[in-house]
């Protein structure tokens, strides 16, 4: 079968004319099925860049890792957006122009196809046997019968009908099959209206909550914000999220390799109050089960521990106290961290240095974790004096900036090394004081999101799938029935013919149907 | 908990399994060598002495002219080179030599085995660990590897697919030998982030679209090969496969099933992922790429409407796209820093 020539514009060679003559020239450029296909092509191309070098956006502390590691070509592919692929000019310029050159095509076709839908199938041609399927009969029926019959085996298989001449009928079915096409075309212009729309009006917050204390969603309260850029921080619905208690399991049973130590459960248990003054109420957050708030979703994405640590000075007042969240850095959670006393005297302190939740020190690695549980937990920091805000930047929790600040030696002058099991104290140095270990609480690290946008997406990509299937699974044929006198002149000759929209490999069988379905109709009514 | 006894009867279903494909990828070997011209001809002569066979021979050589009226049978080869025409190699079972038919009967209900002990292997596992037996590369290469088999046999049911045995039994075979070898991962509980009930309804999804995708990708790969020795003009086993225009409306027919499927996966995908991740989409290499096979599926489905673009070219696309999956489950999984850690390795 000849290759569908859907693509009406190709082909046709115009007399470009000034500027007006170019520019239907490059949109009808745009709008051909071949730049769509090179456009789709080039989507996946611009895509995969994001998969293989880290993504700022995602992990930047990864992506600046990797442009240290690679002086050279880090800074270019920088320069070349590499690092911010779904955000970068050029992939915005493929996808934009293929959406535009969606709804150059989908808009003309559908008009098209409205009128389609509303017309009669066209004229049956001469010789039906001619199609590329078709199947001839003679009956002993006159022709007026044959043709009523066929009309009837039509509408029971639903096929719209009509009669150009006397001596045939013209059927066609399948118009959903471009319905489906359009839907689906059209459907994708709305996946992307709904992703714009949550990225103009939503939001994103991450905290670190440790247990026991309460998390107000205000600006202020978060550790990261990003805002769409339509979003008013100040107008956030003003929930209150309380972590009363983490679980967290892992496994302890299956030593074989890649199961032992994974995690097995997080259970965040909180108390929420949705909005000052209503009764608190008790929840929990699981991954994979969010908590939903009066807009906004409230995820458990991550969790660690929060060694509670007090440090005082050389009179024994105390100068800190509190938990202390330590970031995890691998699978055994051997965390990092940093505690910082600004109030301390003369000079402020800052620790820095590990939390190991089941310690060990390593030969190779030294300190470190061996299970993610707090088996044996241990502290291991050292310590530095000095101005911990230098000029005031803002710097990460988890870090001690020491460009102006100076490492506390022992008098062997190596570093102070300070190793805490929980109830220890360790006596500074120096009179600096004391710093306790008193125990081990955990944080939940949740995430706040709120999406707008998000129904529109699922709804247009639902229907976008409905439409797929509808395009793929619906045959669009057109049967011809023609009846011509047989040679004896008495009897009629039924001819059959069928056409379809592409390969369709059950038209054969469709017209054999119709023939066979014509005759028994003849044959129980007379 | 974890119940080991059943994980081991899972593990020695598996290792059935692989003898039992095994001898099936043997069996659809002989098959085809037994299609080829000069075993064809030796079995005629054989045929002829015996006497009582004269027939079957005038039958093949006819089959050249009654070929199809399908206009692409017209861009394959001399006449003599398409003595099956238009109809599938099974046309009727006096053409194909009496031992490649026998040899082709085992393959296939050997294939059937296989797949049926995959099914009871995947059973096993999800008994013994008490959840649905698809959380790491271990599994998936199971099941992908079960439904591709079990989806080959049901299909050929329905139509003679005899000459895609060997290239069906072949990779499934070396995916089921990589999943004991290098992905293999004890049967144990989920991460936490697998515990979901989008777990069976996407990554099953998953599975089973790549599994058709794999049908669909071998079936290409023939179409393609036959295209390019009918061109050439040289005869071999081939010209007693079906005819090339056939061979890739099959391959077509495939990928309308595993395209859909798949847009499904990206969607619940997505539905997951604001479960587990506070967002649908976070352009983590996992999603990256599978989104990327679908825009290079899509992209086929459009070639092959474009006019003005080969059925090769467009072939080429679709095996592109395949190529895409290997890599997603192959090297995404295991090299590729994502959100998706769930590899097992
Ligand atoms: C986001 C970009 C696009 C995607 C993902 C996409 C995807 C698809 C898919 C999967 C099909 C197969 C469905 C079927 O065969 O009925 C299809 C068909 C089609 N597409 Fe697109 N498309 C895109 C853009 C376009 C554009 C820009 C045009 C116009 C130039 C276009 C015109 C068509 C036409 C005419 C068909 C019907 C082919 C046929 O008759 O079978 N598409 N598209």
């Amino acid at each position: 079968m000849a290759q569908q020539t859907r693509d009406v514009t190709e082909g046709i060679t115009q007399p470009s004319l000034g500027a007006v003559g170019w520019l239907r020239w490059m949109w009808r450029q745009l709008t051909s099925m071949r730049t769509a296909l090179f456009l789709l092509l080039l989507l996946a191309i611009g895509a995969l860049p994001g998969s293989i070098w880290p993504q700022r956006s995602i992990d930047s502390a990864r992506t600046a890792d990797w442009i240290a590691n690679h002086p050279r070509s880090g800074p270019w592919l920088d320069r070349l957006g590499f690092f911010e692929v779904y955000a970068s000019p050029w992939f915005a310029a493929i996808y934009l122009l293929l959406f535009i050159s969606l709804v150059g095509c989908v808009l003309p076709r559908s008009k098209v196809h409205w009128k389609a839908m509303r017309s009669t199938p066209p004229r049956a041609p001469a010789r039906p046997d001619r199609l590329p399927s078709s199947a001839t009969a003679e009956t002993g029926a006159d022709a007026e019968a044959v043709l009523a019959a066929a009309r009837e085996v039509f509408q029971g298989k639903r096929f719209r009908t009509h009669a150009h001449d006397s001596t045939s009928v013209s059927a066609e079915k399948g118009y959903l099959k471009e319905t489906g096409n359009l839907v689906f075309h059209l459907a994708l212009i709305f996946v992307i209206v709904g992703v714009a729309v949550g990225h103009l009006f939503g939001w994103k917050g991450d905290v670190i909550v440790p247990v026991g204390k309460t998390f107000a969603n205000s600006l202020i309260q978060y550790d990261t914000f990003s805002p769409g850029p339509w979003v008013d921080p100040s107008s956030l619905s003003p929930f209150r999220i309380k972590v009363d208690k983490l679980d967290a399991t892992f496994e302890e049973n299956v030593t074989g390799r890649g199961q032992f130590g994974q995690p097995r459960d997080f259970t965040a248990h909180v108390t929420t109050v949705a909005e000052p003054g209503v009764t608190p109420k008790q929840a929990t957050i699981k991954v994979n089960h969010p908590l939903e708030m009066k807009g906004a979703g409230v995820f458990l994405l991550g969790n660690g521990y929060a060694p509670v640590i007090t440090v005082r000075d050389k009179d024994g007042n105390p100068t800190f106290s509190g938990p202390v969240p330590f970031l995890a850095q691998d699978n055994n959670y051997t965390s990092v961290g940093a505690v910082k006393i600004p109030g301390a005297q003369p000079k402020q302190l800052g620790f820095s240095g590990l939390f190991l939740p089941t310690a060990v020190i390593d030969k190779e690695k030294g300190p470190t974790s061996i299970f993610p549980d707090a088996k044996k937990p241990a502290l291991a920091l050292t310590l530095f004096e000095g101005t911990l805000f230098p000029g005031g930047r803002p710097q990460s929790v988890y870090v001690l900036d020491t460009a102006e600040m100076a490492q506390v030696k022992t008098a062997k002058d190596q570093p102070l090394r300070i190793w805490l099991e929980p109830g220890k104290t360790f006596t500074l140095p120096g009179d600096r004081g004391t710093i306790t270990f008193d125990g081990v609480d955990r944080f939940a690290g949740l995430s706040i999101r709120h999406d707008p946008g998000k129904y529109v997406t699922l709804v247009a990509a639902l229907l976008a799938l409905g439409g797929l299937i509808a395009s793929l699974v619906i045959r669009r044929r057109r049967v011809f029935v023609r009846v011509s006198p047989a040679q004896d002149g008495r009897r009629t000759v039924v001819t059959v013919g069928g056409l379809a929209k592409g390969d369709d490999d059950g038209l054969q069988e469709v017209v054999e149907d119709v023939l066979a379905a014509v005759e028994r109709r003849l044959g129980s009514s007379t | 908990m974890t119940n080991e006894t059943l994980a081991g009867y899972a593990n020695v279903s598996l290792y059935s399994a692989m003898a039992v494909f095994t001898i099936a990828m043997l069996c659809h070997a002989v098959y085809l060598a037994g299609l080829l011209p000069a075993r064809d001809r030796a079995t005629d002569r054989a045929a002829e002495r015996a006497g009582d066979r004269s027939a079957e021979r005038e039958l093949v050589g006819a089959g050249a002219t009654s070929a199809s009226v399908d206009a692409a049978s017209a861009d394959v080869a001399p006449a003599d080179a398409e003595p099956t025409g238009a109809a599938p190699v099974a046309g009727s079972a006096a053409e194909v030599p009496s031992r490649a038919r026998a040899a082709a009967g085992i393959g296939s209900t050997t294939t059937w085995l296989g797949g049926m002990l995959l099914l009871l292997s995947v059973v096993l596992r999800g008994l013994s660990v008490d959840r649905w037996p698809l959380g790491n590369m271990f599994e998936f290469a199971v099941m992908g590897s079960m439904f591709t088999s079990l989806a080959y046999s049901i299909w050929s049911t329905r139509r003679d697919l005899r000459w895609l045995g060997l290239f069906i039994t072949g990779p499934i075979l070396l995916v089921l030998g990589m999943a004991v070898r290098v992905w293999y991962t004890e049967a144990a509980e989920l991460l936490p982030s697998l515990q979901s009930y989008w777990l069976v309804i996407h990554v099953t999804v998953a599975v089973l679209a790549t599994a058709v995708f794999t049908i669909g990708a071998a079936a290409t790969a023939v179409y393609l090969v036959k295209d390019a020795f009918a061109r050439s003009g040289r005869s071999s086993v081939l010209d007693r496969f079906p005819d090339a225009a056939s061979l890739e409306r099959t391959a077509y027919g495939l990928y309308i099933v595993a395209f859909p499927l798949w847009t499904f996966t990206l969607i619940a995908g997505a539905i997951w992922a604001r479960q587990a991740w506070a967002s649908y989409w976070n352009w983590d290499p996992k999603e990256v790429w599978t989104f990327v096979i679908w825009v290079v599926y899509a992209a086929f489905l459009h070639s092959r409407a474009t006019s003005g673009i080969s059925r090769q070219t467009a072939s080429y696309i679709a095996l592109a796209g395949y190529a895409c999956i290997i890599v997603n489950f192959a090297v995404v999984n295991v090299f590729f820093v994502g959100q998706h850690s769930y590899s097992g390795l």
